[in-house]
């Protein structure tokens, strides 16, 4: 990556605030604000910087999103950026849930409540399957990567078995399985 | 629902994380097996609503462990289910990143990339099928949960007209 010294120094103030409306403005999804706050609207980075830093943010564990606000902060600002990034990113959603684990509490178990949670839950759950199948499309058309993906949802969906085990038996085959093709 | 033990959560949420390359989602069965099927923290169907209820709030997927948290345990349960979320984020990212400046087409790396997606995408698949057998009871919940997935794969709209459409359907009681 390129050196950044060339543009305006990020302050961790402006890291915070971006990060808040970042988050802010999520609703489903936080890709998409976050690469046009970072990228068009600041001009922090590039578009290759910004697809760099999301490939390193998908590569390690967490939530893409998190690691990709920690190394934004980090890369401006150090470990303080890093840590006021993730204060305005994580912050407000946990006081937005938080109010809405409030009502949840006082209001969940009214009927109308209920059947609204009902119609919602059936909806989230489709989403989260149309999101899966939209991923699934990237894979490639071979039946290894088909196998460890139907074994992974087996052990972990049908079986229950922990994710440990499963990931720790089926992750050291799946890179060996592709290490020869990686060059 | 019993007393949660929230060191033994925290441990177990953190260990989750520090490997949990396919992000939320593929963590999501897992995080359901335990607060669910171990500790009985929840019952399958609180596990969903509050999951759903997360979906409505602004900010990444993710945050429905705090809301999880909140609702078991206050505060401190909030704390015990999200600090978890951040730690391996800020350690290893910015280790990994920092090689990852230096050395950008580590072998490794790609290896790691390239193998472990097909895993990630059948533990997001295990999610979304652990969260529809939650909360479907019926032909017509299964019919909403399919439907919506149809819909979104042909249209590009905000996921907050589905779940209010979804909250409009439980209320008319259709589902």
């Amino acid at each position: 990556m390129e050196p950044t010294d060339s543009r305006q120094p990020v302050t961790k103030l402006a890291l915070f605030w971006s990060f808040s409306r970042i988050t802010l403005s999520s609703f489903g999804g936080a890709l998409f604000w976050t690469r046009r706050e970072l990228v068009e609207r600041q001009r922090w980075l590039t578009d290759r910087e910004f697809v760099e830093i999301l490939t390193v943010g998908q590569l390690l564990p967490g939530p893409n999103v998190v690691n990709v606000t920690v190394m934004v902060g980090h890369r401006f600002a150090g470990f303080s950026g890093a840590a006021v990034a993730l204060a305005g990113y994580l912050g407000w959603p946990c006081l937005v849930v938080i109010g809405m684990g409030l009502l949840y509490q006082h209001f969940g178990q009214l009927q109308p409540v209920q059947q609204a949670l009902a119609g919602m839950s059936k909806v989230a759950a489709g989403l989260l399957l149309a999101t899966v199948i939209k991923l699934a499309m990237v894979l490639p058309k071979h039946w290894r990567p088909w196998l460890l993906g139907i074994f992974a949802f087996a052990g972990v969906g049908i079986m229950r078995w922990p994710l440990l085990w499963v990931l720790g038996v089926l992750a050291p085959v799946a890179v060996l399985a592709v290490w020869k093709e990686v060059d | 629902m019993e007393r949660p033990d929230l060191t033994a959560l925290f441990l177990h949420l953190m260990a989750l994380w520090f490997v949990a390359v396919g992000g939320p989602s593929a963590v999501l069965p897992e995080i359901h097996r335990y607060v669910v099927h171990v500790q009985h923290l929840l019952t399958s169907e609180q596990f969903a609503e509050i999951y759903t209820l997360a979906q409505v709030a602004p900010g990444p997927n993710v945050m429905y462990v705090t809301l999880m948290g909140w609702y078991l345990a206050g505060w401190k349960g909030a704390a015990a289910m999200t600090v978890p979320l951040v730690i391996p984020a800020l350690t290893l990212t910015m280790i990994v990143g920092h090689l990852n400046e230096r050395y950008p087409n580590a072998k490794f790396g790609r290896a790691v990339r390239r193998g472990v997606t097909p895993i990630t995408i059948g533990l997001m698949f295990a999610g979304a099928s652990v969260l529809a057998r939650a909360v479907n009871h019926d032909w017509r919940g299964y019919l909403l949960t399919f439907a919506t997935t149809a819909v979104v794969l042909r249209k590009t709209l905000n996921p907050l007209w589905f779940l209010g459409a979804g909250a409009v359907a439980g209320i008319l009681g259709l589902v």
